[in-house]
C-alpha cells in the first residue's frame, strides 16, 4: 500500500518537474529569439550607422547616401498622425469613461475600438487608399498620416479610458461640490489626475506607428527625394527599409540595416520610457 | 432641474458643448469600422460582379488574362496562421505559467517587459531578420531534418517534402508564432492572475503539485479567457503583413508542401497593390483585403466576447 502510494507520488512529481521545466524552456526560447533579433540588428546595422545616414538623401543604387528624407518623412507623418489621432482618441475616451454610463453607444464603441486595436494595418491602408488616394488621384503624405492616425486612435482611446476609470470618483465629487461644471471637472481634475497614464498611451501609440510599414505602402507611397509637402508622395523610414532590404543592391541593404537598427532603438526606447512613466503614474494617486 | 426658469449660464452651456463634442468623437470611432467595411465593399464590387462567388474558390491569378481568384492567398493566410497558433499556443502557455506561478517576484516584471518587447519590435524587423538570418538558418539546419524525418511519414509526409529553400509557408508560420507570443501570453497571464488565491491555496493544501494546480484549478477557471487570448493572437497572425511578405515567397500556387513558397492576403496586397494595373486587378486585391478584414473581425469579436464573459463572471463571484 505504502509502496504503491510512493510510486504514484513519484510519478506526480516527475510529471510536475517535466511540465515546469518545459515552461522554463519556453521562456528561454522566447528570450533567445528576442536577443537573436536584437543581436542581428546590431551586428548588421551598427557599422553602417554613421553621420551620413542622417545628413544625406536616399541614394540611387550603387551610390553612397543616407536616409535623411526618409527620416524626415517619417517624422512629418508620425507627428501629423499623432496630432490628429490624440485629440480624437482622448475625447472619444472621455465620452466612454465619463458620459457613456447609460446607453448603447459607449459599450458598442468600446467593443469596436478593441477590434480596431488589432485590425490588420494593411486593411487600414486600403481604406485610406480608397477614400484619400483613389478619389484625389495621387499618393500623398496626408493620406499616410491619416492611415497612421487611424492606428493611433484605438490605442489612445483604450489607454485613456482605462486611466480615466482609475481616477477615484471622490475627486470628481469634490470638484463638483465646489460648484465646478462638469467640463471643468473633467479637464482640470480628471485629466490632471490621469496625466501620466494618458501620456503613456500616447507614447505607446507613437511607438506603434513609428514602425508601421503596411499602411504607408499605398497611401504615402515613397519618394526618393526630399519632400516637405504633405500633398505629394512621401518617403518613410519603414517603407524605405522595405524597399532597400528587398533590393539586390548591397549598399541599399546596408542602409536598410542601419535604418532597421535606428527604428528599433527608437521604438523600443519609447516603449521602455512609456512603461517607466506609467509606473510612477496613476498607481500613486 | 428647472431649466426653463433658470438662465442658461455659461457653465451649463459649455457642459453641453463639451459633452456633445465627446459624443461626436465617440461616434466617429464607432463609425470607423463601418466606414472601412462599406468603402471596401464598394471598391470590391467590380471584381465581385466580374467573377461572382467563384472568386473565393478559384486559384487562378493572372493579370495578363485578367482572371483572378482568391483561393491561394486565402488558403495561405489561414494555413500560416493556424500553424503559427499550433506553435505559439504551447509556447505562450508555458511562458504565462512560468511568469504567474513559478517566477520569483523580482523576476516577474523584467521578464514581462522582455516578452512584451517582442511585441514592440516592428514587424518589418521580423521580416528582415526572417529573410536574411532565419531563412538561411532554417534551410541549413531545420528543413533538411524535416525532409528526412517527417517527409517519409505516410499520408502527411507530403506536407513536409520540398526543397530546403529557407523561405516558404513554414518559415512564415514560425515567425508569426514568435510574433503572437507576447499577445497571447499576456492575455493568459492576465487571466491566470484573476484566479482567487484561496482556490489555489486550497489545492496546494490538499497536496497538489504546481502542475496539478494549473491543470485542475487555474485552467478550468480561466478557460474562456485562455481561448479569448488565443483568438486575439490568431487575429494578429491573420493580419500580419510585413514579416510574412519577406519570407513567404509570393507564389500564387497552391501546394501541399509547407516548405514551398505561397502567398497570404496581406503579402499579396503589399507586393502587388501599387503595381496593379486596371480596375479589375485593383478591385480583386481590395476584395481580398475585405475578406481579410471580415475574417479578422469575426475572430477578434469572438475573442472579445469570450474575454468579456470571463470578466463578467469574475465580477459576480468576487
Amino acid at each position: 500500500m505504502i509502496k504503491f502510494d510512493r510510486k504514484r507520488y513519484l510519478r506526480r512529481r516527475i510529471l510536475n518537474a517535466t511540465v515546469l521545466s518545459i515552461s522554463v524552456l519556453n521562456v528561454a526560447f522566447a528570450l533567445v529569439f528576442l536577443f537573436w533579433i536584437l543581436w542581428t540588428l546590431f551586428s548588421h546595422g551598427f557599422s553602417y550607422l554613421n553621420l551620413s545616414v542622417f545628413t544625406k538623401m536616399t541614394p540611387p543604387p550603387g551610390n553612397a547616401g543616407g536616409l535623411l528624407n526618409a527620416i524626415a518623412g517619417s517624422l512629418y507623418m508620425v507627428t501629423v498622425a499623432t496630432l490628429i489621432g490624440t485629440p480624437v482618441g482622448i475625447l472619444a475616451a472621455t465620452y466612454l469613461a465619463e458620459f457613456g454610463k447609460n446607453g448603447w453607444l459607449a459599450p458598442t464603441t468600446r467593443f469596436i475600438n478593441d477590434i480596431l486595436l488589432s485590425a490588420p494595418s494593411i486593411v487600414i491602408g486600403l481604406f485610406i487608399y480608397a477614400i484619400a488616394v483613389h478619389s484625389v488621384g495621387h499618393f500623398s503624405g496626408w493620406a499616410g498620416a491619416l492611415a497612421l492616425s487611424l492606428i493611433v486612435i484605438p490605442v489612445v482611446v483604450r489607454t485613456t479610458e482605462n486611466m480615466l476609470q482609475l481616477v477615484p470618483s471622490s475627486l470628481r465629487e469634490a470638484a463638483a461640490a465646489l460648484g465646478a461644471p462638469q467640463w471643468k471637472v473633467v479637464v482640470m481634475v480628471v485629466y490632471r489626475a490621469a496625466r501620466a497614464g494618458m501620456l503613456t498611451g500616447l507614447l505607446l501609440a507613437v511607438a506603434r506607428i513609428s514602425g508601421e510599414t503596411a499602411p504607408l505602402l499605398f497611401t504615402a507611397l515613397n519618394n526618393q527625394f526630399w519632400n516637405s509637402d504633405l500633398n505629394g508622395p512621401m518617403s518613410s523610414l519603414a517603407v524605405v527599409i522595405f524597399q532597400f532590404a528587398m533590393s539586390p543592391y548591397e549598399d541599399w541593404q546596408h542602409l536598410a540595416w542601419a535604418g532597421a537598427l535606428l527604428i528599433t532603438l527608437f521604438v523600443l526606447g519609447l516603449n521602455i520610457l512609456a512603461r517607466s512613466l506609467f509606473r510612477r503614474g496613476p498607481t500613486s494617486s | 432641474m428647472l431649466m426653463a426658469n433658470q438662465k442658461m449660464n455659461l457653465g451649463a452651456f459649455l457642459d453641453k458643448v463639451f459633452r456633445n463634442t465627446t459624443l461626436f468623437f465617440a461616434f466617429l470611432v464607432f463609425s470607423i469600422m463601418f466606414g472601412i467595411l462599406i468603402t471596401l465593399f464598394i471598391a470590391s464590387l467590380p471584381a465581385l460582379k466580374t467573377f461572382g462567388p467563384a472568386f473565393f474558390t478559384s486559384d487562378s491569378w493572372n493579370p495578363v488574362t485578367v482572371q483572378f481568384g482568391g483561393l491561394v492567398p486565402i488558403y495561405g493566410t489561414l494555413v500560416t496562421s493556424l500553424i503559427a497558433m499550433l506553435i505559439g499556443i504551447p509556447l505562450s502557455f508555458g511562458i504565462a505559467v512560468f511568469i504567474t506561478e513559478l517566477a520569483p517576484v523580482w523576476l516577474k516584471r523584467p521578464l514581462g517587459i522582455a516578452i512584451e518587447l517582442l511585441a514592440g519590435i516592428p514587424s518589418i524587423i521580423y521580416g528582415m531578420w526572417g529573410l536574411f538570418v532565419f531563412a538561411p538558418f532554417a534551410a541549413d539546419h531545420i528543413q533538411p531534418w524535416i525532409n528526412d524525418n517527417l517527409g517519409n511519414l505516410p499520408l502527411i509526409g507530403v506536407v513536409f517534402q520540398g526543397p530546403a529553400m529557407g523561405i516558404g509557408m513554414l518559415t512564415a508560420s514560425f515567425i508569426l508564432a514568435i510574433m503572437v507570443i507576447p499577445f497571447t501570453s499576456s492575455v493568459m497571464r492576465d487571466v491566470f492572475e484573476i484566479v482567487p488565491p484561496m482556490l489555489k491555496e486550497s489545492a496546494y493544501g490538499l497536496g497538489a503539485t504546481t502542475w496539478e494546480v494549473v491543470r485542475n484549478i487555474v485552467l478550468p477557471y480561466t478557460k474562456v479567457g485562455v481561448v479569448g487570448g488565443i483568438m486575439l493572437g490568431l487575429g494578429r497572425a491573420l493580419g500580419e503583413t510585413m514579416a510574412v511578405t519577406f519570407v513567404i515567397g509570393n507564389a500564387h500556387e497552391l501546394s501541399a508542401s509547407l516548405l514551398m513558397p505561397g502567398n497570404t492576403i496581406s503579402s499579396a496586397l503589399a507586393n502587388e497593390f501599387t503595381e496593379a494595373v486596371g480596375d479589375i486587378y485593383t478591385s480583386s486585391l481590395i476584395t481580398l483585403g475585405m475578406t481579410l478584414f471580415v475574417i479578422t473581425f469575426v475572430v477578434l469579436a469572438l475573442a472579445k466576447l469570450l474575454l468579456l464573459r470571463l470578466s463578467a463572471r469574475e465580477g459576480k463571484q468576487t
